[in-house]
Protein backbone atom coordinates (compact mmCIF):
# COMPACT_ATOMS: atom_id res chain seq x y z
CA UNK A 1 0.00 0.00 0.00
CA UNK A 2 0.98 3.46 -0.74
CA UNK A 3 1.15 6.20 1.86
CA UNK A 4 -0.23 8.46 -0.78
CA UNK A 5 -3.88 8.55 -0.51
CA UNK A 6 -5.69 7.17 -3.77
CA UNK A 7 -7.57 10.36 -5.12
CA UNK A 8 -3.64 12.05 -5.31
CA UNK A 9 -2.15 9.59 -7.36
CA UNK A 10 -0.19 11.50 -9.87
CA UNK A 11 -2.14 10.02 -13.54
CA UNK A 12 -4.85 8.78 -12.46
CA UNK A 13 -8.22 10.47 -13.69
CA UNK A 14 -11.58 9.56 -12.59
CA UNK A 15 -14.34 8.49 -15.07
CA UNK A 16 -17.91 9.47 -15.06
CA UNK A 17 -19.88 12.84 -14.69
CA UNK A 18 -20.48 15.19 -11.86
CA UNK A 19 -23.03 18.16 -10.95
CA UNK A 20 -21.81 21.00 -11.10
CA UNK A 21 -24.64 23.66 -11.41
CA UNK A 22 -27.91 22.27 -9.67
CA UNK A 23 -31.39 23.16 -11.77
CA UNK A 24 -32.01 26.64 -10.00
CA UNK A 25 -28.36 28.08 -10.67
CA UNK A 26 -28.74 27.01 -14.17
CA UNK A 27 -32.17 28.93 -14.50
CA UNK A 28 -31.00 31.66 -13.33
CA UNK A 29 -28.03 32.10 -15.12
CA UNK A 30 -30.00 31.20 -18.53
CA UNK A 31 -32.47 34.02 -17.73
CA UNK A 32 -30.74 36.36 -16.62
CA UNK A 33 -28.60 36.25 -19.88
CA UNK A 34 -32.04 36.32 -21.89
CA UNK A 35 -32.92 39.41 -20.12
CA UNK A 36 -29.51 40.90 -20.55
CA UNK A 37 -29.05 39.71 -23.77
CA UNK A 38 -32.67 41.29 -24.81
CA UNK A 39 -31.27 44.84 -23.44
CA UNK A 40 -28.20 44.47 -25.16
CA UNK A 41 -29.72 43.91 -28.54
CA UNK A 42 -32.16 46.76 -27.92
CA UNK A 43 -29.00 48.73 -26.98
CA UNK A 44 -27.02 48.50 -30.06
CA UNK A 45 -30.87 49.14 -31.94
CA UNK A 46 -31.32 52.29 -29.93
CA UNK A 47 -27.33 53.46 -30.70
CA UNK A 48 -25.49 52.09 -33.27
CA UNK A 49 -26.29 54.35 -36.42
CA UNK A 50 -26.25 51.70 -38.78
CA UNK A 51 -28.78 49.25 -36.97
CA UNK A 52 -30.98 52.15 -35.96
CA UNK A 53 -31.53 53.10 -39.53
CA UNK A 54 -32.29 49.66 -40.19
CA UNK A 55 -34.49 48.81 -37.23
CA UNK A 56 -36.16 51.88 -36.22
CA UNK A 57 -39.29 52.03 -34.21
CA UNK A 58 -37.36 53.65 -31.90
CA UNK A 59 -40.59 54.10 -29.15
CA UNK A 60 -41.15 50.45 -28.98
CA UNK A 61 -37.78 49.40 -28.60
CA UNK A 62 -36.87 51.94 -26.49
CA UNK A 63 -39.69 50.25 -23.90
CA UNK A 64 -38.34 47.35 -25.09
CA UNK A 65 -35.24 48.37 -23.53
CA UNK A 66 -36.96 49.59 -20.60
CA UNK A 67 -38.91 46.50 -19.76
CA UNK A 68 -36.37 43.82 -20.20
CA UNK A 69 -33.79 45.86 -18.28
CA UNK A 70 -36.24 46.51 -15.39
CA UNK A 71 -36.67 42.37 -15.05
CA UNK A 72 -32.91 41.56 -15.13
CA UNK A 73 -32.89 41.36 -10.87
CA UNK A 74 -36.14 39.01 -11.07
CA UNK A 75 -34.56 35.46 -11.53
CA UNK A 76 -32.23 35.90 -8.99
CA UNK A 77 -34.81 36.98 -6.59
CA UNK A 78 -36.92 34.41 -7.52
CA UNK A 79 -33.88 31.30 -7.35
CA UNK A 80 -33.29 33.15 -3.63
CA UNK A 81 -36.70 33.08 -2.25
CA UNK A 82 -37.94 29.91 -3.15
CA UNK A 83 -37.85 26.49 -1.41
CA UNK A 84 -35.29 25.65 -4.21
CA UNK A 85 -32.78 28.50 -2.95
CA UNK A 86 -29.91 25.80 -1.20
CA UNK A 87 -27.75 25.51 -4.19
CA UNK A 88 -28.08 28.80 -5.08
CA UNK A 89 -27.47 30.13 -1.81
CA UNK A 90 -24.10 27.73 -1.57
CA UNK A 91 -22.69 29.55 -5.39
CA UNK A 92 -23.22 32.63 -4.39
CA UNK A 93 -21.38 32.17 -0.71
CA UNK A 94 -18.49 30.66 -2.83
CA UNK A 95 -18.41 33.21 -5.03
CA UNK A 96 -17.89 35.73 -2.45
CA UNK A 97 -15.50 33.79 -0.92
CA UNK A 98 -11.70 34.08 -1.26
CA UNK A 99 -10.09 31.34 0.72
CA UNK A 100 -6.23 31.57 1.27
CA UNK A 101 -5.25 30.06 -2.04
CA UNK A 102 -7.30 32.07 -3.90
CA UNK A 103 -5.74 35.62 -2.33
CA UNK A 104 -2.31 33.90 -2.92
CA UNK A 105 -3.89 33.96 -6.93
CA UNK A 106 -4.86 37.64 -6.08
CA UNK A 107 -1.45 38.74 -4.74
CA UNK A 108 0.74 36.92 -7.40
CA UNK A 109 -1.80 38.76 -10.15
CA UNK A 110 -2.59 35.32 -11.68
CA UNK A 111 0.92 34.55 -12.00
CA UNK A 112 1.03 31.45 -9.17
CA UNK A 113 0.30 28.51 -11.25
CA UNK A 114 0.28 26.48 -8.06
CA UNK A 115 -2.36 28.27 -6.74
CA UNK A 116 -5.15 26.03 -7.90
CA UNK A 117 -9.06 26.91 -8.47
CA UNK A 118 -11.61 25.10 -6.23
CA UNK A 119 -15.10 24.95 -7.69
CA UNK A 120 -14.67 28.26 -8.87
CA UNK A 121 -11.19 30.05 -10.32
CA UNK A 122 -10.55 32.77 -8.11
CA UNK A 123 -10.04 34.92 -11.59
CA UNK A 124 -14.13 34.15 -12.34
CA UNK A 125 -15.13 35.33 -8.78
CA UNK A 126 -13.38 38.80 -9.43
CA UNK A 127 -15.23 38.79 -13.01
CA UNK A 128 -18.75 37.53 -10.94
CA UNK A 129 -18.51 40.63 -9.01
CA UNK A 130 -17.47 43.21 -11.30
CA UNK A 131 -20.63 42.03 -13.28
CA UNK A 132 -22.77 42.30 -10.26
CA UNK A 133 -21.34 45.28 -9.66
CA UNK A 134 -21.81 47.06 -13.47
CA UNK A 135 -25.20 45.47 -13.51
CA UNK A 136 -26.20 47.27 -10.28
CA UNK A 137 -24.35 50.44 -11.96
CA UNK A 138 -26.65 50.23 -15.52
CA UNK A 139 -29.98 49.37 -13.54
CA UNK A 140 -29.14 52.47 -10.84
CA UNK A 141 -28.39 54.80 -14.28
CA UNK A 142 -31.16 53.49 -15.81
CA UNK A 143 -33.91 54.43 -13.47
CA UNK A 144 -32.35 57.86 -13.75
CA UNK A 145 -32.53 57.79 -17.19
CA UNK A 146 -36.09 57.01 -17.88
CA UNK A 147 -37.64 58.50 -14.75
CA UNK A 148 -35.23 61.71 -14.67
CA UNK A 149 -37.54 64.54 -14.16
CA UNK A 150 -37.05 64.58 -10.00
CA UNK A 151 -33.10 64.52 -10.67
CA UNK A 152 -31.01 67.83 -11.62
CA UNK A 153 -29.03 68.23 -14.92
CA UNK A 154 -25.78 66.99 -13.65
CA UNK A 155 -26.80 64.06 -12.06
CA UNK A 156 -28.83 63.18 -15.49
CA UNK A 157 -25.62 63.95 -17.10
CA UNK A 158 -23.40 61.87 -14.90
CA UNK A 159 -26.17 59.07 -15.11
CA UNK A 160 -26.08 59.22 -18.96
CA UNK A 161 -22.21 58.81 -19.13
CA UNK A 162 -22.26 55.79 -16.71
CA UNK A 163 -24.93 54.27 -18.34
CA UNK A 164 -23.13 54.31 -22.00
CA UNK A 165 -19.57 53.72 -20.68
CA UNK A 166 -20.58 50.63 -18.04
CA UNK A 167 -23.06 49.12 -20.50
CA UNK A 168 -20.25 49.63 -23.45
CA UNK A 169 -17.66 47.90 -20.89
CA UNK A 170 -20.04 45.12 -19.61
CA UNK A 171 -20.38 44.31 -23.19
CA UNK A 172 -16.76 43.26 -24.23
CA UNK A 173 -16.70 41.50 -20.91
CA UNK A 174 -19.93 39.45 -21.52
CA UNK A 175 -18.70 38.70 -25.07
CA UNK A 176 -15.23 37.74 -23.22
CA UNK A 177 -17.36 35.08 -21.06
CA UNK A 178 -19.13 33.73 -24.20
CA UNK A 179 -16.04 33.65 -26.01
CA UNK A 180 -14.17 31.34 -22.75
CA UNK A 181 -17.64 29.36 -22.65
CA UNK A 182 -17.49 28.03 -26.22
CA UNK A 183 -13.13 27.54 -26.02
CA UNK A 184 -14.19 25.72 -22.98
CA UNK A 185 -16.87 23.23 -24.15
CA UNK A 186 -17.22 21.02 -20.81
CA UNK A 187 -17.55 24.08 -19.13
CA UNK A 188 -20.33 25.27 -21.49
CA UNK A 189 -21.80 21.63 -20.94
CA UNK A 190 -21.81 21.67 -17.26
CA UNK A 191 -23.99 25.45 -17.38
CA UNK A 192 -26.47 23.71 -20.40
CA UNK A 193 -26.25 20.14 -18.78
CA UNK A 194 -25.63 20.67 -15.12
CA UNK A 195 -23.23 17.96 -15.33
CA UNK A 196 -19.23 17.86 -16.57
CA UNK A 197 -16.94 15.19 -16.52
CA UNK A 198 -14.69 14.25 -13.25
CA UNK A 199 -11.72 14.20 -15.34
CA UNK A 200 -12.58 18.12 -16.43
CA UNK A 201 -13.38 19.26 -12.61
CA UNK A 202 -10.29 17.20 -11.63
CA UNK A 203 -8.00 19.50 -14.31
CA UNK A 204 -9.40 22.96 -14.38
CA UNK A 205 -10.98 22.54 -10.19
CA UNK A 206 -8.10 20.48 -8.46
CA UNK A 207 -8.98 21.80 -5.60
CA UNK A 208 -13.10 21.66 -5.70
CA UNK A 209 -14.25 18.36 -3.81
CA UNK A 210 -17.83 17.74 -5.14
CA UNK A 211 -20.18 15.69 -3.37
CA UNK A 212 -20.50 11.70 -4.42
CA UNK B 1 9.70 21.24 2.19
CA UNK B 2 12.91 21.60 -0.52
CA UNK B 3 12.91 18.31 -2.72
CA UNK B 4 9.14 17.70 -2.12
CA UNK B 5 7.81 16.62 -5.50
CA UNK B 6 4.22 16.88 -4.68
CA UNK B 7 1.37 19.57 -4.36
CA UNK B 8 0.56 21.70 -2.43
CA UNK B 9 4.43 23.21 -2.18
CA UNK B 10 3.25 25.82 0.20
CA UNK B 11 2.80 25.34 3.82
CA UNK B 12 -0.24 26.91 4.09
CA UNK B 13 -1.63 24.88 1.44
CA UNK B 14 -1.70 22.31 3.27
CA UNK B 15 -3.91 23.68 6.00
CA UNK B 16 -7.44 23.02 5.57
CA UNK B 17 -9.46 25.50 3.66
CA UNK B 18 -10.08 27.85 5.35
CA UNK B 19 -13.50 29.59 5.13
CA UNK B 20 -12.42 32.74 2.97
CA UNK B 21 -12.64 36.48 3.28
CA UNK B 22 -15.81 38.08 1.70
CA UNK B 23 -13.83 39.54 -1.20
CA UNK B 24 -16.33 39.36 -4.04
CA UNK B 25 -18.88 41.86 -2.24
CA UNK B 26 -15.78 43.81 -1.30
CA UNK B 27 -15.23 43.92 -4.89
CA UNK B 28 -18.91 44.09 -6.52
CA UNK B 29 -19.25 47.55 -4.04
CA UNK B 30 -15.91 48.77 -4.97
CA UNK B 31 -17.22 49.12 -9.02
CA UNK B 32 -20.25 50.65 -7.89
CA UNK B 33 -17.86 53.49 -5.91
CA UNK B 34 -16.33 53.70 -8.79
CA UNK B 35 -19.66 54.24 -11.02
CA UNK B 36 -20.73 56.43 -8.31
CA UNK B 37 -17.08 58.87 -8.91
CA UNK B 38 -18.07 58.71 -12.79
CA UNK B 39 -21.52 59.52 -11.65
CA UNK B 40 -20.19 63.13 -10.53
CA UNK B 41 -17.14 63.37 -12.59
CA UNK B 42 -17.75 61.33 -15.85
CA UNK B 43 -19.26 64.29 -17.62
CA UNK B 44 -16.40 66.59 -17.10
CA UNK B 45 -14.07 63.90 -18.69
CA UNK B 46 -16.41 63.20 -21.66
CA UNK B 47 -14.96 65.94 -23.21
CA UNK B 48 -11.59 64.98 -23.12
CA UNK B 49 -11.66 61.28 -23.57
CA UNK B 50 -14.16 62.29 -26.86
CA UNK B 51 -11.16 64.52 -28.35
CA UNK B 52 -8.34 61.94 -27.20
CA UNK B 53 -10.44 59.35 -28.99
CA UNK B 54 -11.35 61.11 -31.81
CA UNK B 55 -9.69 57.73 -34.37
CA UNK B 56 -12.07 55.65 -32.50
CA UNK B 57 -14.83 57.92 -31.75
CA UNK B 58 -17.40 55.87 -33.70
CA UNK B 59 -17.08 52.39 -31.86
CA UNK B 60 -17.00 54.69 -28.17
CA UNK B 61 -20.36 55.30 -26.47
CA UNK B 62 -21.48 59.05 -27.49
CA UNK B 63 -18.84 59.34 -29.91
CA UNK B 64 -18.83 60.12 -33.56
CA UNK B 65 -21.27 62.03 -35.69
CA UNK B 66 -25.19 61.75 -36.26
CA UNK B 67 -26.84 58.79 -34.79
CA UNK B 68 -29.85 58.06 -37.58
CA UNK B 69 -32.89 57.71 -35.53
CA UNK B 70 -36.36 56.36 -37.61
CA UNK B 71 -39.07 56.23 -36.11
CA UNK B 72 -40.77 53.78 -37.79
CA UNK B 73 -39.27 50.39 -39.22
CA UNK B 74 -37.65 51.23 -42.20
CA UNK B 75 -35.75 54.55 -43.76
CA UNK B 76 -38.31 56.36 -45.83
CA UNK B 77 -37.43 56.59 -49.30
CA UNK B 78 -39.02 59.35 -52.05
CA UNK B 79 -36.55 60.47 -54.83
CA UNK B 80 -36.21 64.03 -55.51
CA UNK B 81 -38.32 63.43 -58.56
CA UNK B 82 -41.15 61.62 -56.85
CA UNK B 83 -40.94 64.28 -54.39
CA UNK B 84 -43.83 67.01 -53.58
CA UNK B 85 -44.47 69.46 -50.50
CA UNK B 86 -47.87 70.37 -49.82
CA UNK B 87 -48.41 74.02 -47.75
CA UNK B 88 -52.05 74.08 -46.91
CA UNK B 89 -54.46 74.64 -43.37
CA UNK B 90 -55.16 78.18 -42.65
CA UNK B 91 -53.77 79.65 -45.65
CA UNK B 92 -55.08 81.77 -48.67
CA UNK B 93 -53.57 79.76 -51.49
CA UNK B 94 -52.43 76.30 -51.21
CA UNK B 95 -50.00 75.27 -53.16
CA UNK B 96 -47.36 72.30 -54.09
CA UNK B 97 -43.88 72.12 -54.95
CA UNK B 98 -41.73 69.99 -56.73
CA UNK B 99 -37.95 69.59 -55.79
CA UNK B 100 -37.12 71.83 -58.89
CA UNK B 101 -39.20 74.48 -58.18
CA UNK B 102 -37.90 74.82 -53.97
CA UNK B 103 -34.82 74.96 -55.17
CA UNK B 104 -35.39 77.51 -57.90
CA UNK B 105 -36.46 80.08 -54.43
CA UNK B 106 -34.29 81.99 -52.54
CA UNK B 107 -31.73 80.06 -50.84
CA UNK B 108 -30.26 80.26 -47.45
CA UNK B 109 -27.09 79.02 -46.38
CA UNK B 110 -25.98 78.38 -42.49
CA UNK B 111 -23.85 76.57 -40.39
CA UNK B 112 -24.84 75.53 -36.87
CA UNK B 113 -24.41 72.77 -34.57
CA UNK B 114 -26.48 69.93 -34.59
CA UNK B 115 -27.44 68.99 -30.95
CA UNK B 116 -29.58 65.81 -29.94
CA UNK B 117 -31.53 65.76 -26.59
CA UNK B 118 -29.72 62.71 -26.40
CA UNK B 119 -26.84 64.24 -25.55
CA UNK B 120 -24.70 63.75 -29.24
CA UNK B 121 -23.87 66.96 -31.00
CA UNK B 122 -22.32 67.72 -34.29
CA UNK B 123 -20.15 70.95 -34.64
CA UNK B 124 -20.37 72.99 -37.84
CA UNK B 125 -22.87 71.37 -39.99
CA UNK B 126 -23.61 72.98 -43.39
CA UNK B 127 -27.12 73.59 -44.38
CA UNK B 128 -28.39 74.88 -47.81
CA UNK B 129 -32.47 75.28 -47.99
CA UNK B 130 -35.56 77.64 -48.65
CA UNK B 131 -37.06 79.82 -45.35
CA UNK B 132 -40.30 78.25 -43.52
CA UNK B 133 -41.20 82.37 -43.89
CA UNK B 134 -40.89 82.72 -47.42
CA UNK B 135 -43.42 79.24 -48.47
CA UNK B 136 -45.41 81.54 -45.93
CA UNK B 137 -45.39 84.54 -47.59
CA UNK B 138 -46.06 82.67 -50.59
CA UNK B 139 -49.12 80.71 -49.03
CA UNK B 140 -50.91 83.34 -47.76
CA UNK B 141 -51.52 82.79 -43.93
CA UNK B 142 -54.83 83.70 -42.57
CA UNK B 143 -56.14 85.62 -39.70
CA UNK B 144 -56.73 83.24 -36.99
CA UNK B 145 -53.46 80.67 -37.57
CA UNK B 146 -51.20 80.48 -35.09
CA UNK B 147 -49.09 77.33 -35.90
CA UNK B 148 -47.55 75.18 -37.91
CA UNK B 149 -47.77 71.32 -38.40
CA UNK B 150 -45.28 69.11 -39.95
CA UNK B 151 -45.46 65.78 -41.98
CA UNK B 152 -43.17 63.21 -42.44
CA UNK B 153 -43.75 60.67 -45.49
CA UNK B 154 -42.75 58.32 -43.02
CA UNK B 155 -46.59 58.34 -41.91
CA UNK B 156 -45.43 58.83 -38.37
CA UNK B 157 -43.46 61.44 -37.72
CA UNK B 158 -44.71 64.72 -37.10
CA UNK B 159 -44.14 67.97 -35.81
CA UNK B 160 -44.90 71.63 -34.73
CA UNK B 161 -43.82 75.54 -34.47
CA UNK B 162 -45.50 78.36 -33.74
CA UNK B 163 -45.89 81.18 -36.52
CA UNK B 164 -43.87 82.91 -34.59
CA UNK B 165 -41.07 79.84 -34.36
CA UNK B 166 -41.20 79.59 -37.91
CA UNK B 167 -40.49 82.65 -38.95
CA UNK B 168 -37.06 82.83 -37.72
CA UNK B 169 -34.21 83.13 -40.06
CA UNK B 170 -32.86 79.79 -38.63
CA UNK B 171 -35.93 77.77 -39.98
CA UNK B 172 -35.44 76.39 -43.19
CA UNK B 173 -36.62 73.50 -45.46
CA UNK B 174 -33.56 71.81 -46.42
CA UNK B 175 -32.57 69.94 -48.96
CA UNK B 176 -28.58 70.69 -49.06
CA UNK B 177 -26.45 69.26 -46.39
CA UNK B 178 -22.69 69.37 -46.15
CA UNK B 179 -22.63 70.31 -49.76
CA UNK B 180 -24.53 67.23 -51.25
CA UNK B 181 -28.29 66.03 -51.30
CA UNK B 182 -29.50 65.48 -48.01
CA UNK B 183 -29.22 61.21 -47.60
CA UNK B 184 -32.01 59.12 -46.99
CA UNK B 185 -30.90 58.35 -43.55
CA UNK B 186 -30.72 62.24 -42.87
CA UNK B 187 -34.34 62.85 -44.18
CA UNK B 188 -33.76 63.13 -47.95
CA UNK B 189 -34.67 64.26 -50.23
CA UNK B 190 -36.23 67.48 -48.14
CA UNK B 191 -35.91 67.82 -44.31
CA UNK B 192 -36.68 70.50 -41.83
CA UNK B 193 -33.92 72.69 -39.86
CA UNK B 194 -35.34 73.71 -36.78
CA UNK B 195 -31.75 75.21 -36.10
CA UNK B 196 -31.74 76.85 -32.72
CA UNK B 197 -33.99 73.42 -30.93
CA UNK B 198 -33.01 69.85 -30.17
CA UNK B 199 -32.84 67.55 -33.05
CA UNK B 200 -36.39 66.01 -32.54
CA UNK B 201 -37.59 69.21 -34.15
CA UNK B 202 -36.15 69.14 -37.69
CA UNK B 203 -38.55 66.63 -38.83
CA UNK B 204 -37.01 64.21 -41.51
CA UNK B 205 -38.64 63.11 -44.95
CA UNK B 206 -40.91 66.57 -45.07
CA UNK B 207 -44.06 66.48 -47.40
CA UNK B 208 -46.37 68.72 -45.87
CA UNK B 209 -46.56 71.87 -43.71
CA UNK B 210 -50.41 72.60 -42.33
CA UNK B 211 -51.21 76.04 -40.64
CA UNK B 212 -53.25 75.53 -37.85
CA UNK B 213 -54.83 77.77 -35.30
CA UNK B 214 -53.04 76.02 -32.68
CA UNK B 215 -50.10 73.67 -31.48
CA UNK B 216 -50.43 70.47 -32.08
CA UNK B 217 -47.51 68.01 -30.10
CA UNK B 218 -45.58 66.42 -32.64
CA UNK B 219 -44.48 62.44 -32.73
CA UNK B 220 -41.90 62.54 -29.51
CA UNK B 221 -43.83 65.56 -27.30
CA UNK B 222 -46.84 63.26 -27.59
CA UNK B 223 -43.77 60.57 -25.66
CA UNK B 224 -42.84 63.19 -23.34
CA UNK B 225 -40.35 65.84 -24.76
CA UNK B 226 -41.21 69.56 -24.58
CA UNK B 227 -42.73 71.20 -27.13
CA UNK B 228 -40.69 74.46 -26.86
CA UNK B 229 -36.89 72.84 -27.34
CA UNK B 230 -34.81 75.71 -27.38
CA UNK B 231 -30.87 73.85 -26.95
CA UNK B 232 -30.14 74.35 -23.27
CA UNK B 233 -33.50 75.69 -22.50
CA UNK B 234 -35.22 73.19 -22.30
CA UNK B 235 -35.63 69.09 -21.55
CA UNK B 236 -34.12 70.16 -18.61
CA UNK B 237 -30.42 70.16 -20.33
CA UNK B 238 -27.97 72.71 -20.27
CA UNK B 239 -26.44 72.47 -23.85
CA UNK B 240 -25.02 75.44 -25.50
CA UNK B 241 -27.20 77.06 -27.52
CA UNK B 242 -26.94 76.49 -31.37
CA UNK B 243 -28.08 79.92 -32.27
Amino acid sequence: MTTNPPSEAPFTLPAGDVERFAPVERAVHWWTAALVGMCAATAVALSVAPVASLVGRRALVRDVHVVSGLLIPLPLIVGIAGRWRAPLRQALRDLDRFDRVDRRWLRSLGRDRYAEPGKFHPGQKLNAAIVAGALVLVYATGLVLRWFEPFPIDVRRGATFVHDWVAFLLAIDLLAHIGKAFADPEALRAMRTGRASRRWAAVTHPRWRPPG
Amino acid sequence: MAGDEHLPARPEDSEVADDGAPLGRRALLGVVGLGALGLLFGPRLQDRLASSFRPVADLLPSGGRFRIYSVVGHLPRRSQAEWELRVDGLVDRPFTLTFDQLTAMTPTSLTRDFQCVTGWRVDDVAWRGVKVRDLLERAGVQPGAAALRFFSFDGAYTESLTLDQARRDDVLVVYSMEGSDVSRAHGGPVRLLVAPMYGYKSLKWLDRIEVTSEVVPGYWERRGYDVDAWVGGSNGRDDEPTV
